[in-house]
């Protein structure tokens, strides 16, 4: 039972990486990373569960504080400060990123099945992470997809080798909480010099090859 | 029944034709039924040998040495038989009244008759042929017959152009054909179909043979990226043409990739049906997105064609996949749902293409943006067009879906399959021939929305009316057989079981009652149309007398429609066709590249657009550009001086004296 | 052939055409409370719809006759379909006659029908609700099949029956391809129904409807005829959703025991969805037409990879 329950969250996990994809809204865009987040302590909580290691409650628990509260919390404050009201994605041809999507779906099953297809999961969820990285051309939107290929990841350890080393575990989570501080700086100091965030004005500081 | 019956009635037809030049009413009369009469022994002679499961074969020693026609008619043949006989049949009750509305000079009339005599006999001759020669001569005669036909106006610029593309893509692919069976002749030293059963070719030659032909085969179907002469060529030719060529001709390309594959090459190989399954869904998809954006009828006819073509291949593919990969049963499945597509694709598709022609006859018009009301105008037309529409759309109870169902029943079989790629591709291919039945839909509402529905957008079209009765009862019979066909598919399923039993060594299972059609087995799927046809009809019929029963007193009052209070709507308000497709134009942006133009003048705004065909631009006018650069390189050669021609032809004498002495 | 199965296969088509109004108002009582609105009563649908079927009916000079035709038509369809998705009992006569991909065409032929309905118009209104109805199935109906075909695919059988049977013997609910499925099909189920994020069914502003805009024309007893059947459509999605991902108590034989817990269960898991639509139904806006295919995509997607994730699955 509580292994279905556990495949099941991680399929909603998933569903919230292709909730990413076609988003193009910072707000929805945080929202669902709270969910994702949450489904992933609830896993995560699951596996403790059926496995009794103390180490995995603590991680559950700094999943949700970490993940689902301060990080949200923090990236809302910094959309706030950075007054992004408009689109963070410029989505062109949404049905050709959803059959990419898919295809990495698709991918994924076909190099690790059939030994286990929650494994798979993990690793289609940190792979769509990486296509938001690609296909969204605002900085602040690649924040999350950095935090969603983090959470595929983690994931991936915790359905595969049943949770990392405590210390590795505190590590990952302090690095993604400093991350997302100097991303916050990192967008301010960008913002300064470019006049904006698109990351595509980056090209700018290319120098003109004669 | 003798075979040459039918093809001596068509080509009596023919040649009566040039005899009666002087008397256009008795010409008239005498070849169109001398067609009907070729159609009648066609389907007849068909119905028997296939029911029979005959199989015939016949011997004609000619003049010249050496050279025997082989004819042959077993029940693949005999099926396709039926097919070109009955849409024959309907063209000979068409035919009369078309030709007398389009107002044309004695002469071209006269060419028209003679060659669609020998076009319908040369059809029938290419499908009993049973060696090479025969098949070729019969072939050319079709592709060259047909070119006429399609240059019937040959007034217009457009259609001289689009007969010249339409004849070259017919040598080309004649000449694929060709070398695909020299291929095989070179293995077995023989022309004759007969010896080749059990040819051995090594897998390489097996390859190759079977990819010429599918080229071959392809561009006379009109498969994607091939099919560039099909959307021309079909509006050309007049409508009963059409009707044959989209209906028919199309077909017996089919036949002959059928025929080639199923029966000449000894083993089949998987890759050769992931092929054919790939090419067949692209040109679904390609096909219908096309007749979607399309204003003019008969472009929208003959786009869909494309993509009726495309899942008569996809289901062919199909079967080629399970064949090779030992699931016979399935492989019968997947070439019944083909055979039984091509069957109702010329039903429908004749039906429309009538349509059609009357419409062009009778209201002068063929761009949909000028129709309109038409279902006031001309009911008959209206009701029988409305059956094709729906039967084309894939909508139970008519013909068109049992076709698709059975594709579907095949697709969904895909977990049998060893290999993982192969059952992705399988499933994806089925994912877009389901859009792709979806659009079609879309599409034929839009026809028949703007065409047949609303009001009259344009002066000629309100003077529009019924035709006289042939063409009335060409189109009804065509109507009713989608009705039968849709609502009877076991009869029809079970004759179709001898054309696999031959091809496949494999039969479905017999069905068990009439009302249901078990393809597989019970447990896996039925479908029953006979009670959903009757169900709904009965329903209906209970509901209305139901209600007009009870409610006598809520009477119904005609009033004007509804125009937001500001008076005044006209038919210039209405959805044009245009419009209608517009929102999917724009999801499906990428394959149109539309190039939208706003002209303004003093009183008003005109919108436009031209949507180009990305293949025949990407792909054929390079060529094309790039064939006339070469042209004009060797036009060096030509100096106009005679000596040097000379100089050309003594080398080339002795290149061929040595070539011929070093090798021969 | 079976008696009791024929009869329970005309019984079940006709407690869906029953029931189905009940449906709408549960779903519309529930909306209000959520709004803070005072509810009309949850049996209002079957007073409207009385009152529609005694008014006088007006039709549109400019209709042809085809348009009176098509309301009949579209509610025997209706019922058809009825006839063949189980409600409460698996083994009736009706799902033998037509399998899932005939149910797919039945529905896109009730919409074809309504689209030329309204295309008969020779309004702007008609041809515009066409136009987009059609637009919007022609992307949710191959998702639709595609969610489909991952469950036959599961079941190795289209047939309605035997996929819930086999669903509900192998204890199939939580694998990843029927999540994938039954999320496919609830945004389907939405876009087909004309409920909110796609349409509004309450819309009465014309630029944003797009089925009451197809049937702008209509009134009194055709009318009547085609909110009925829109009604009907609405729970046999909503049937069609419960049974198939949700099989839990369903009767498979007509064992009264079975019978009993079947309805129970059927009507608590319609109230159960009913809540949850309407719930949705307010907590989400309403998409911008061109926005639709984004989630339908989405759907669409999810059905092929449901169907992809079941076939690398098996071996």
């Amino acid at each position: 039972m509580v292994t279905t329950l556990i495949s099941i969250f991680t399929i909603f996990v998933l569903l919230t990486a292709f909730v990413f994809i076609m988003q193009d809204r910072i707000h929805n865009m945080i929202n669902t990373f709270i969910w994702q987040s949450s489904l992933l302590a609830a896993a995560t909580f699951l596996t403790a569960l059926n496995t009794g290691k103390m180490e995995l409650y603590i991680s559950a628990t700094l999943t949700i504080v970490l993940k689902a509260i301060i990080i949200p919390y923090l990236l809302r404050r910094l959309v706030i400060k950075l007054n992004i009201r408009h689109k963070v994605a410029a989505i062109k041809y949404p049905f050709l990123l959803l059959i990419g999507a898919a295809s990495l779906v698709f991918f994924c099953y076909q190099l690790i099945v059939p030994t286990n297809n929650i494994i798979a999961i993990s690793m289609a969820v940190m792979l769509l992470g990486m296509l938001l990285l690609i296909t969204h051309h605002k900085a602040v939107s690649h924040i999350i997809g950095f935090m969603s290929m983090e959470n595929g990841i983690f994931l991936a350890v915790l359905l595969g080798a049943q949770g990392m080393p405590m210390a590795v575990e505190l590590g990952v989570a302090f690095d993604v909480l400093i991350a997302t501080v100097l991303f916050g700086v990192f967008f301010f100091q960008l913002r300064k010099n470019i006049d904006s965030l698109d990351v595509d004005r980056l090209n700018l500081l290319r120098e003109d090859v004669e | 029944m003798n075979l040459f019956y039918a093809l001596i009635a068509a080509l009596a037809s023919s040649l009566l034709a040039l005899v009666l030049h002087s008397l256009p009413r008795i010409q008239k009369i005498v070849t169109f039924s001398l067609l009907g009469v070729s159609g009648f022994f066609a389907v007849a002679t068909g119905l028997v040998a296939l029911l029979l499961s005959q199989h015939l074969s016949f011997e004609l020693i000619s003049t010249l040495p050496n050279l025997i026609w082989r004819l042959k008619l077993d029940p693949l043949a005999s099926f396709f038989l039926i097919v070109v006989g009955i849409i024959v049949i309907s063209v000979s009750f068409y035919g009369p009244g078309y030709v007398s509305g389009s107002n044309q000079k004695q002469s071209s009339l006269t060419s028209m008759y003679f060659f669609t005599g020998l076009f319908v006999g040369s059809m029938y001759l290419v499908l009993f042929a049973a060696d090479v020669i025969t098949f070729m001569v019969a072939w050319e005669l079709m592709s060259i017959s047909s070119y006429f036909l399609v240059i019937h106006h040959y007034e217009q610029p457009a259609n001289r152009r689009a007969a010249l593309i339409y004849f070259l893509m017919a040598q080309a692919s004649g000449l694929f054909i060709l070398f695909a069976f020299s291929i095989l002749i070179k293995f077995t030293g023989s022309m004759s179909f007969a010896v080749w059963h059990g040819v051995s070719l090594t897998a390489n030659m097996a390859h190759l043979a079977f990819f010429i032909a599918l080229i071959g085969f392809g561009m006379k179907a009109g498969v994607v990226p091939l099919h560039v002469w099909l959307p021309k060529a079909h509006p050309a030719a007049p409508s009963h043409i059409s009707a044959l060529m989209s209906g028919v001709m199309l077909k017996v390309a089919v036949y002959g990739l059928i025929r080639f594959t199923f029966e000449l090459l000894p083993n089949i190989y998987w890759q050769w049906g992931a092929v054919t399954l790939f090419i067949g869904t692209v040109s679904a998809l390609f096909g219908m997105l096309y007749a979607l954006v399309q204003r003019d009828l008969k472009k929208v006819l003959a786009y869909s064609s494309v993509k009726n073509i495309g899942i008569i291949f996809s289901a062919l593919g199909l079967s080629l996949i399970f064949k090779s990969l030992s699931q016979p049963l399935l492989a019968a499945l997947g070439l019944i749902a083909a055979l039984y597509h091509s069957l109702n694709h010329a039903l429908f598709k004749s039906l429309l293409f009538f349509g059609a022609g009357v419409i062009n006859n009778l209201g002068h018009e063929r761009d949909l943006e000028r129709m309109g009301g038409l279902i006031k105008k001309m009911p008959h037309t209206a009701w029988y067009f409305l059956i094709g529409c729906i039967s084309i759309s894939a909508l139970p109870p008519f013909s068109g879906f049992v076709s698709e169902w059975l594709f579907f029943q095949t697709a969904i079989q895909a977990p049998l399959l060893e290999n993982e790629i192969m059952r992705a591709l399988v499933s994806v291919a089925a994912a877009i021939i389901a859009l792709t039945s979806a659009l079609a839909a879309a599409c034929f509402v839009k026809v028949y929305g703007v065409a047949f529905l609303g009001q009259p957008r344009s002066l000629r079209i309100q003077e529009a009316h019924d035709p006289d009765w042939g063409m009335r009862l060409a189109m009804g019979f065509l109507a009713l057989l989608c009705l039968l066909f849709g609502i009877l598919p076991t009869f029809t399923i079970s004759a179709l079981n001898i054309v696999s039993e031959q091809l496949i060594k494999t039969q479905l299972p017999p069905t068990e009652s009439w009302l249901r059609l078990v393809p597989i087995n019970s447990k896996t799927s039925s479908y029953g149309a006979p009670l959903i046809g009757v169900g709904i009809v009965v329903i209906s019929i209970a509901t209305y007398y139901l209600l007009h029963l009870s409610y006598k007193r809520a009477k119904i009052k005609g009033v004007k429609p509804w125009d937001c209070g500001y008076g005044g709507i006209n038919q210039r308000m209405q959805y044009s066709a245009l419009a209608f497709a517009m929102p999917i134009r724009r999801i499906f942006f990428d394959f149109f590249l539309p190039q939208g133009k706003i002209e303004k003048d003093i009183d008003r705004i005109n919108y436009s657009i031209h949507i180009n065909d990305l293949i025949l631009q990407y792909i054929y006018l390079p060529l094309e550009r790039l064939s006339f650069l070469f042209a004009k390189r060797l036009a060096y050669l030509q100096s106009g001086n005679v000596r040097v021609y000379l100089t050309y032809i003594f080398i080339t004498l002795i290149l061929l004296l040595w070539t011929t002495a070093k090798f021969g | 052939m079976d008696h009791s199965k024929i009869w329970l296969t005309i019984i079940q088509a006709l407690l869906f055409a029953i029931s189905a109004p009940l449906f709408v108002g549960i779903t519309r009582w529930v909306k209000c409370q959520l709004q803070n609105r005072t509810a009309p009563s949850v049996w209002q649908p079957y007073w409207s719809l009385n009152k529609l079927f005694h008014k006088e009916v007006l039709t549109a000079t400019t209709t042809s006759i085809l348009f009176r035709i098509v309301p009949f038509l579209v509610f025997s369809i209706t019922l058809v379909i009825a006839a063949t998705i189980p409600l409460f009992i698996i083994n009736a006569t009706g799902s033998t006659f037509a399998d899932v991909i005939v149910i797919i065409g039945l529905f896109a032929l009730i919409r074809f029908l309504l689209a030329l309905a309204g295309m008969d118009t020779g309004t702007a209104f008609g041809g515009m609700g066409a136009s987009r109805e059609m637009f919007v199935s022609s992307i949710a109906e191959p998702a639709m099949a595609m969610a489909l075909f991952a469950v036959a695919m599961m079941a190795g059988s289209t047939n309605l029956a035997n996929i819930i049977s086999h669903l509900t013997t192998y204890n199939l609910y939580f694998s990843p391809s029927l999540i994938l499925a039954a999320f496919g099909m609830v945004l389907v189920a939405l876009a087909e129904t004309g409920r909110i994020p796609v349409d509004n069914p309450t819309a009465h502003l014309e630029l944003t409807m797009i089925h009451e805009a197809m049937i702008l024309e209509y009134s009194g007893r055709y009318l009547a005829l085609i909110e009925w059947s829109s009604a009907i459509k609405l729970m046999l999605y909503a049937a069609l959703i419960n049974n198939i991902f949700f099989p839990w108590g369903i009767a498979h034989d007509l064992i009264w025991d079975d019978v009993g817990i079947g309805i129970c269960a059927f009507f608590c898991k319609m109230v159960v969805l009913a809540v949850a639509l309407g719930f949705a139904e307010v907590s989400l806006a309403k998409l911008r037409l061109f926005r639709v295919p984004n989630l339908l995509g989405v759907a669409f997607i999810f059905g092929l990879l449901a169907v992809l994730i079941q076939i690398i699955g098996i071996n």
